[in-house]
């Protein structure tokens, strides 16, 4: 029950999109066509079910203050390694990303091919690291971590691919100059982030 | 060579500013801008850090193989970044925690990546350091706008100073989400319409 709260709250309430303004910049870049956006989507909710776990065990069980006490015969379970934290988890992503992208390319070309140029960008967008700093912040078990992470690529999926479909229709309408492309494109995240609030006080 | 240090030190300011021209960093824009002094810290952390990478990265250009430019900047990019993050907590830790994660998240922020990528790779130092300075500040340009406008309206205040009377009611939208995105698209709006830049 606990974990479908979560998912809830990470896919509606808290959007990690329309909520937290994470992944605005490929959000903004790649929602020009309804296909690219679904590809995109589909693989933030790949890269983020699979970083996310796995950068909680690389601060549970090395970064953490004291967590490194699980090495028999040494007196390591003083350290704090926490100031490591950024750069162990962009290292996780980037290799992650590239290792999600070879065993693609081996075992599943056809999606290989149709994510292909979307996956390297994934490790610049910040939803992905976003997701991790959150999952250490709230301080998630192993389980409602990985959960957090699928689910909010889920809500990023869903904003990222009802924003192309608008955009769709947007481009047949008569904007004043200045406001043509990215000014109406702020305007209608503001709107889509309207509705969503609507989910807010949603408690499973 | 002053004109065209000039050039590269403004030209961000408004013509060529990294948020509402180049659509980068827009991220950290929305999330910090709910109050003026969030803002104005997170824009020197930013501008810090971007002015450093931009250097470092200007003077290992040429040993830089092509390849492996990508993980290269990133090791830079969040080596600064914890060292931002750790001063801030130092030595302002309220600021920090409100800030929570966007500091972490300067790492993927597109403007320190773009300006990498599209001039240090190419530049000598002084220039990539002017640059630097100019998109940081551009950005910061922007941010304080957005923080202004917001505090403003939603707290009737700015800088934390009340300006508008007691009987005041704060506008709560605009300190929300949706608020942050109609502003920055209406500000876009503004700026472009200045500019005569016109998309597509």
């Amino acid at each position: 029950m606990e974990l479908l709260s979560i998912a809830v709250k990470a896919t509606f309430v808290e959007n990690i999109l329309l909520a937290y303004f994470l992944g605005m910049c490929s959000f903004l870049a790649c929602s020009k066509k309804v296909d690219t956006a679904i590809g995109l989507g589909l693989a933030v909710i790949f890269v983020l079910t699979i970083t996310v776990p796995v950068n909680w065990c690389i601060y549970n069980f090395l970064l953490k203050p004291g967590a490194l006490s699980w090495v028999p015969g040494t007196d390591l379970g003083g350290l704090d390694l926490s100031f490591l934290t950024f750069i162990c988890f962009i290292a996780t992503i980037a290799s992650m990303v590239q290792l999600v992208e070879m065993v693609l390319d081996k075992f599943f070309p056809k999606l290989y091919h149709a994510l292909g140029i979307f996956l390297p960008l994934i490790t610049v967008n910040c939803a992905i690291l976003g997701a991790s700093l959150f999952m250490v912040e709230r301080e998630y078990g192993v389980l409602p971590a990985t959960v957090f992470g699928f689910s909010s690529g889920i809500g990023w999926l869903l904003a990222i691919t009802s924003m192309a479909a608008i955009r769709k229709k947007l481009r047949y309408s008569h904007l004043p100059d200045g406001l043509k492309g990215l000014g109406i494109a702020m305007i209608m995240t503001g709107l889509m982030a309207m509705a969503f609030m609507c989910f807010s006080g949603i408690d499973l | 060579m002053a004109s065209s240090a000039k050039k590269l030190l403004m030209d961000p300011f408004s013509s060529n500013n990294p948020i509402t021209v180049q659509v980068l960093g827009i991220c950290s824009a929305l999330a910090v801008t709910v109050k003026v002094d969030t803002a104005i810290v997170m824009t020197l952390a930013l501008t810090s850090v971007l002015t450093l990478s931009n250097v470092v990265i200007s003077l290992l250009r040429n040993v830089i193989p092509s390849g492996i430019r990508m993980i290269v900047e990133m090791a830079v990019i969040a080596t600064l970044v914890i060292i931002a993050d750790q001063l801030l907590q130092a030595f302002l830790f309220d600021i920090s925690k409100q800030l929570s994660v966007f500091v972490g998240l300067i790492i993927t922020n597109c403007i320190v990546m773009g300006r990498a990528e599209a001039f240090a790779l190419q530049n000598p130092p002084k220039e990539s350091l002017l640059d630097g300075l100019g998109n940081g500040l551009g950005y910061g340009i922007i941010l304080i706008a957005v923080a202004s406008i917001r505090e403003l309206l939603g707290f009737g205040s700015w800088f934390g100073i009340k300006i508008l009377p007691e009987s005041y009611m704060g506008n709560g939208l605009v300190l929300l989400a949706p608020g942050a995105f109609i502003l920055l698209g209406l500000l876009i709006w503004a700026q472009r319409t200045i500019t005569k830049y016109v998309e597509e």
